[in-house]
């Protein structure tokens, strides 16, 4: 079963209609930013809010990268199809909030102070890789539209495979980020690995062999009911 | 409830001598130490202003205010309750202090174990200090404590005796943040004993003029300022002396990012983050990161002879 098909056909029919899951989709999609105003306005950020800010997007971006990135392993395990019409959208929010985490640090924490913010973001792999998965998703934000899905053809489907890559480099990013260390397995890591686990586990489900398995699974379940 | 109503607003250098005698006999009232009145006003406490950098240092941008009480007692590193620092506050609320005491021993003629009554005895001083964190932050904290050095002196160390190990608190049904078994509990520091006893090294039992708060390490912990934060180990209950240099708890998790030394330097980057800026907290805009967080011409001779970016 070709889930680019379920994809095409999906879309078609939901295009534009207001479905409760829709609805779901952008209320979760625009929670994070809400929040983060009315934290703003009530002077409720903590002591040091540029950091409270900053690490609240950035979380917000990685939640959003690995919802976009469950969509399909779920179709896969439970045959929730609807989910696939929301990949796109949810995609778009980890969008959204790295560039407005990225926004936070150069513009509001730096101060647009180029010469210390190109220090800080190419010296470091730490905030390098943050950057590398930020430039990817505005790659792939850019060539969401379906314009560019017809013109990159069979590419582009390769092309947003990266989305992958940018997940691994922004929970390696979110690693660093905190006061641990991987290789010991020591410190302040448990949040990072556990997303680290849950973006291996998404990208196992889409092994060929294991998603034929799980169809089969599925559909023969179905069946003897 | 925060106690930031209750913390007076004045600046470091509006602490008056007065004003500081007032505010500890409140403590000591508090404490049930009623002895102690006499002896401490005899001591009569000094406000120092060893806090201040040199004023030709092109590289301070601005004066350093103390930082505000609400935010020195809301933000904090204290990963024995919670590795989120505003949560650290209402963790720590039902830790118990009292009673306290701290044995110290190691390579000494006298050791012993020191109630945290006895400690308060040593000559009371009022230190307001920079603090830099390793993440990058700093702050500007009003002390008060005892020298670090008259308590190593008071019990006389043999002359092999050169580090100084610290030990705090391991009790994982109040510090909730010791069920993490990935770090190394309890936490445990170190210092060379020319460090130990340099007049700027401060074991600290109160913040603000008011008994050190749960969150800020009560009731004693170190201060070393010329050093990153996580040097300044909370809740002591073990001080020894020894020949070796101790292991220490960052050290042990990533030896590669935080040194034994942890000398702030703007020039000695963290792996992975520049060290050259800090953000003040409460300010806007970052501020360059001293050498020594400031303290350089008190303490930079003690490091002559190191490379600092080895020794980090």
């Amino acid at each position: 079963m070709d889930s680019s098909l379920v994809d095409e056909t999906g879309r078609d029919r939901e295009r534009g209609r207001a479905t409760r899951l829709r609805v779901l989709v952008h209320g979760l999609g625009l929670l994070p930013a809400a929040s983060v105003l009315v934290r703003v306005l009530d002077g409720d950020l903590g002591a040091n809010p540029i950091q409270a800010t900053e690490q609240a997007l950035g979380r917000a971006a990685l939640y959003f990268l690995l919802a976009s990135l469950a969509c399909t392993p779920l179709n896969t395990v439970f045959g929730w199809r609807e989910l696939l019409n929301h990949r796109r959208t949810l995609g778009l929010y980890a969008f959204l909030y790295a560039s407005l985490h990225f926004y936070t640090f150069s513009a509001v924490d730096y101060g647009l102070n180029w010469t210390l913010s190109k220090e800080a973001i190419f010296d470091k792999p730490f905030t390098l890789v943050g950057f590398i998965a930020g430039f990817i998703l505005l790659v792939l934000a850019i060539t969401s539209f379906d314009a560019w899905k017809e013109r990159l053809g069979r590419h582009w489907k390769s092309l947003h495979r990266l989305a992958y890559l940018a997940g691994g480099m922004t929970i390696l990013h979110y690693t660093w980020a905190k006061k641990g260390n991987l290789l010991s397995l020591s410190g302040d890591i448990l949040q990072p690995v556990l997303s680290g686990l849950l973006l291996l586990l998404l990208l196992a489900l889409r092994i060929p062999f294991i998603r034929r398995r799980l169809a089969a699974h599925r559909s023969g379940s179905r069946r003897t009911r | 409830m925060r106690k930031n109503t209750a913390a007076p607003s004045i600046s470091a250098s509006e602490i008056t001598p007065k004003a500081v005698y007032l505010s500890r006999r409140d403590f000591i009232k508090s404490a049930g130490l009623l002895a102690g009145i006499s002896a401490l006003a005899a001591c009569g406490i000094r406000a120092e202003a060893v806090g201040e950098p040199p004023d030709a240092n092109p590289a301070k941008p601005a004066a350093d205010e103390p930082t505000p009480y609400y935010s020195i007692t809301g933000y904090n590193n204290y990963y024995e309750f919670s590795t989120d620092k505003e949560s650290v506050a209402p963790l720590s609320q039902g830790f118990s202090t009292d009673p306290w005491s701290v044995e110290v021993g190691g390579l000494v003629h006298k050791p012993g174990t020191f109630p945290l009554e006895e400690l308060l005895e040593f000559e009371q001083v009022d230190r307001a200090y920079r603090l830099r964190c390793v993440e990058g932050w700093s702050m500007v904290i009003p002390w008060q404590g005892f020298e670090l050095g008259r308590l190593i002196a008071a019990v006389e160390p043999m002359t092999s005796a050169r580090y100084v190990r610290f030990t705090a608190l391991m009790d994982s049904d109040q510090m909730p943040g010791q069920r993490n078994t990935l770090f190394p509990w309890p936490y445990n520091e170190g210092l060379r004993l020319d460090e130990a006893y340099h007049s700027l090294t401060l074991i600290a039992t109160s913040l603000y003029g008011e008994p050190l708060p749960n969150q800020n390490g009560a009731p004693l912990r170190l201060v070393v300022p010329w050093k990153y934060g996580f040097k300044s180990i909370k809740a002591i209950v073990r001080i020894d002396l020894t020949e070796e240099q101790p292991p220490t708890l960052w050290n042990t998790i990533a030896p590669h990012e935080y040194g034994f030394y942890a000398n702030v330097n703007p020039f000695v980057d963290h792996p992975r983050w520049s060290q050259a800026s800090e953000r003040r907290i409460g300010e806007l805009t970052r501020r360059p990161t001293l050498l020594f967080n400031g303290y350089e011409a008190e303490v930079a001779s003690m490091y002559s002879d190191m490379d600092l970016s080895v020794d980090y």
